[in-house]
């Protein structure tokens, strides 16, 4: 382990690339991952890495190279943000159907339009039925150590799927904190050396990438992408427990915090969360029984875990930093939905769709929220099942 | 050099039983580039016809390591896996020396592709592509791309009651790839199979990326005989419409010159897409493709140095 420094989020994303060392990464700049592409290239120029960089015309081309440079035998890497990653959308699922291990962080941005470019998460959840694993965290140390990680959940054997590894834009990207990076060594050691399982530039056998895929294999192809997916839910513990022997930092599905006692409780992704923490300490010393889900793996969605862990919630808040515009809730709200449907408990849920485009949510916005949730625990009755939190109506 | 004698002999890396049609002229394309090949090689083809014909799950024609990602991306998913290449070599992690090539239609490379191979060629990669020019989106059902000639009958530049076809003439994009400076650009044509090949190798040979676009008759989108392809591919060489020459480090070089040039009739006449230029209304329409043809044929003298 090495000593704590004080890096942006970017930086800390900058880091584990370089100590990670792919062979190939190919990228494109946009705000707010360009800092990642930038410190990237100089590791690149200064020689600290081995990586061949391949500094692509268009995010469509980042993950076409990144495919090709994966299917050739490569660990291959890419990071985007927003509008990157709904150029490369086409390819995003190409690159999960042919089950090749990318590691992608995404620094999370509001898509377009109209054009912004601060956090909210309709980027990532444009690309939640890719096929791709998707980890959320809510600090640079979580982003940092959810890279490190995804690299061997991805290249699992039983897994061989990409990995989107999502940081809130500006928020965490651009903002310094302490963080603890591993060292160069323990990194190596714990990704180890990469074998893919099919190479291009194998010289013993040729392969191929890419058939036309008909009705007669197509469906199977698909329901063996739900395999690798279903396996994902215990490497992703697996390789957690792995990391936690090694740094003491804790990593599963979610974080649960105060939860067993509580009565209300927030669901969320990302550094929102971070800030629910602190709302729920406040509540508590009021003696309300306040907890939190600090959601880590978005895909594959943790049903049965979720299931066990919001058995005795009363009454459960969904933090939404996207909409479905289906007018039926936000993309987490609808998980959740779904997954508490028929488990028979009586716990009433209620929608928040809040911060799009980087609206600001601070602790006395969160607190306003625990206390409606309250609310709704002593009347019985949800109000609004979906609100647009903190938006000119 | 290539004999005809081998090319008969050897059985080739695109194997028989492939689904393209009869008469198509992609798969004699790509055999005559493979046949010159030394190295193991890694294909990437452009979603289209070449690709949906030669490698159906759970079959494939090519007895090389192949990848086909999508439609516009052959140039850099291929600069992708070249870069692995190049990567893994340097770290000592692989000996063997590979070459990289891609195939894309006129849409995967003039069209829709086309970002995507500036990219690569402006980025160096060591790949040659391929583009088998057909003249058309023939895998949707023949639908014009830039590369479509002027006045050619497809089905989104039909020939209607007051339109006679396609009103744009090609985009030349053999002269646009060579504007990027790349060290082997070059057109050819299957039935000149020598000139062809020969590129092929001296493409292969070029430390940076190369370029080779080739006419690629399709009867079905042309409205010819299957049997009377490489006829109307060596026509077009014959008339001009389909030059046949090399852009070495900036320098053009005609590497086939007819005699004398024979009329655009002969090239026109036998393909049904461009029979209504024949139609009274039409008068006019075959005067001004020669009088294009002529235009692009000084333009190409000049380019080489040999303006009369
Ligand atoms: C992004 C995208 N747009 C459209 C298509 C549909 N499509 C598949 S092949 C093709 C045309 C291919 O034309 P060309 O590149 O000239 O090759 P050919 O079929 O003539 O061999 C089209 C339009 C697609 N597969 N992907």
């Amino acid at each position: 382990m090495s000593e704590q420094i004080a890096l942006t989020g970017n930086e800390a994303l900058a880091l584990a690339m370089k100590q990670i060392n792919p062979d190939v990464v190919a990228a494109y700049p946009i705000t707010p991952q360009t800092e990642v592409v930038q410190l990237f290239s100089q590791f690149v120029a200064d020689g600290v890495v081995d990586t061949e960089f391949v500094t692509v015309e268009s995010e469509h081309s980042a993950m076409s190279a990144t495919v090709g440079a994966s299917a050739g035998g490569a660990r291959a890497m890419t990071a985007t943000s927003a509008n990157g990653l709904a150029l490369m959308w086409e390819i995003v699922y190409i690159a999960a159907s042919t089950r090749l291990p990318i590691v992608m962080p995404v620094v999370n941005r509001a898509l377009s339009g109209p054009i912004n470019i601060h956090c909210d998460h309709s980027d990532a959840m444009g690309a939640r039925d890719s096929g791709w694993l998707q980890l959320f965290g809510e600090n640079a140390q979580a982003a940092y150590d959810n890279v490190i990680q995804a690299l061997r959940i991805a290249e699992h054997r039983d897994v061989m799927l990409p990995v989107m590894v999502n940081m809130d834009g500006f928020i965490i990207s651009h903002a310094v904190e302490n963080i603890k990076p591993l060292a160069d060594q323990d990194i190596r050691d714990f990704i180890g050396e990469y074998q893919p399982a099919y190479s291009l530039l194998d010289p013993d056998q040729t392969t191929t990438y890419g058939p036309l895929d008909l009705q007669d294999f197509y469906f199977e192809h698909k329901r063996q992408q739900v395999d690798g997916l279903e396996h994902a839910l215990e490497v992703v513990l697996d390789i957690g427990r792995e990391f936690y022997q090694l740094t003491g930092r804790d990593y599963g599905y979610f974080e649960k915090y105060r939860l067993d006692d509580a009565e209300i409780a927030l669901i969320g992704l990302a550094s929102t969360m971070g800030t629910a923490r602190e709302a729920v300490n406040n509540l508590r010393k009021e003696g309300i029984k306040a907890g939190l889900i600090n959601l880590r793996l978005f895909r594959p969605f943790p049903v049965q875990a979720l299931r066990e862990a919001l058995q005795d919630i009363k009454v459960l808040g969904v933090m939404d930093r996207a909409d479905t515009f289906s007018l039926n809730g936000g993309p987490l709200f609808g998980e959740i939905r779904n997954t508490l449907f028929d488990f028979g408990n009586k716990l009433k849920i209620v929608n928040y769709i809040y911060g799009l485009g980087g609206r600001d949510i601070n602790l006395s916005d969160l607190e306003g929220i625990f206390r409606q949730l309250l609310e709704v625990k002593e009347n019985g009755k949800v109000k609004q099942l979906v609100n647009y939190y903190g938006v000119r109506e | 050099m290539v004999k005809l004698k081998d090319l008969t002999k050897n059985k080739g890396l695109l194997s028989g039983g492939h689904r393209l049609c009869q008469g198509c002229g992609a798969s004699v394309i790509v055999h005559q580039a493979l046949q010159v090949v030394e190295n193991p090689v890694v294909i990437a083809v452009a979603t289209g016809c070449l690709e949906v014909s030669t490698t159906i799950y759970p079959f494939t024609a090519w007895r090389t390591s192949f990848i086909h990602n999508a439609f516009e991306n052959a140039a850099s998913t291929l600069s992708g896996v070249e870069t692995a290449y190049r990567s893994l070599k340097k770290q000592g992690k692989l000996a063997a020396d590979y070459n990289f090539i891609a195939f894309g239609g006129d849409g995967g490379t003039y069209d829709i592709g086309f970002q995507a191979l500036s990219g690569a060629m402006e980025r160096g990669h060591r790949l040659l592509y391929i583009c088998y020019d057909n003249g058309a989106y023939m895998n949707t059902g023949i639908q014009r791309s830039s590369a479509t000639p002027w006045g050619a009958n497809t089905t989104t530049s039909p020939v209607g009651k007051v339109i006679p076809g396609k009103k744009q003439y090609r985009k030349e994009l053999t002269e646009i790839i060579a504007a990027h400076n790349v060290p082997y650009v070059a057109q050819a044509s299957p039935y000149h199979w020598k000139d062809f090949s020969r590129k092929v190798k001296k493409a292969l040979e070029v430390a940076g990326p190369s370029f080779i676009n080739v006419l690629s008759v399709c009867p079905r989108g042309w409205r010819t005989a299957e049997n009377k392809g490489m006829e109307i591919t060596k026509i077009a060489v014959e008339t001009n419409v389909w030059p046949l020459y090399e852009i070495e480090d900036g320098e053009y070089h005609i590497t086939y010159k007819p005699k004398k040039a024979r009329p655009v009739i002969e090239w026109l006449k036998p393909q049904g897409r461009f029979k209504h230029l024949f139609a009274e209304a039409n008068t006019g329409m075959v005067e001004q493709i020669q009088q294009h043809v002529n235009r692009r044929w000084q333009k190409l003298l000049k380019l080489s140095g040999q303006a009369q």
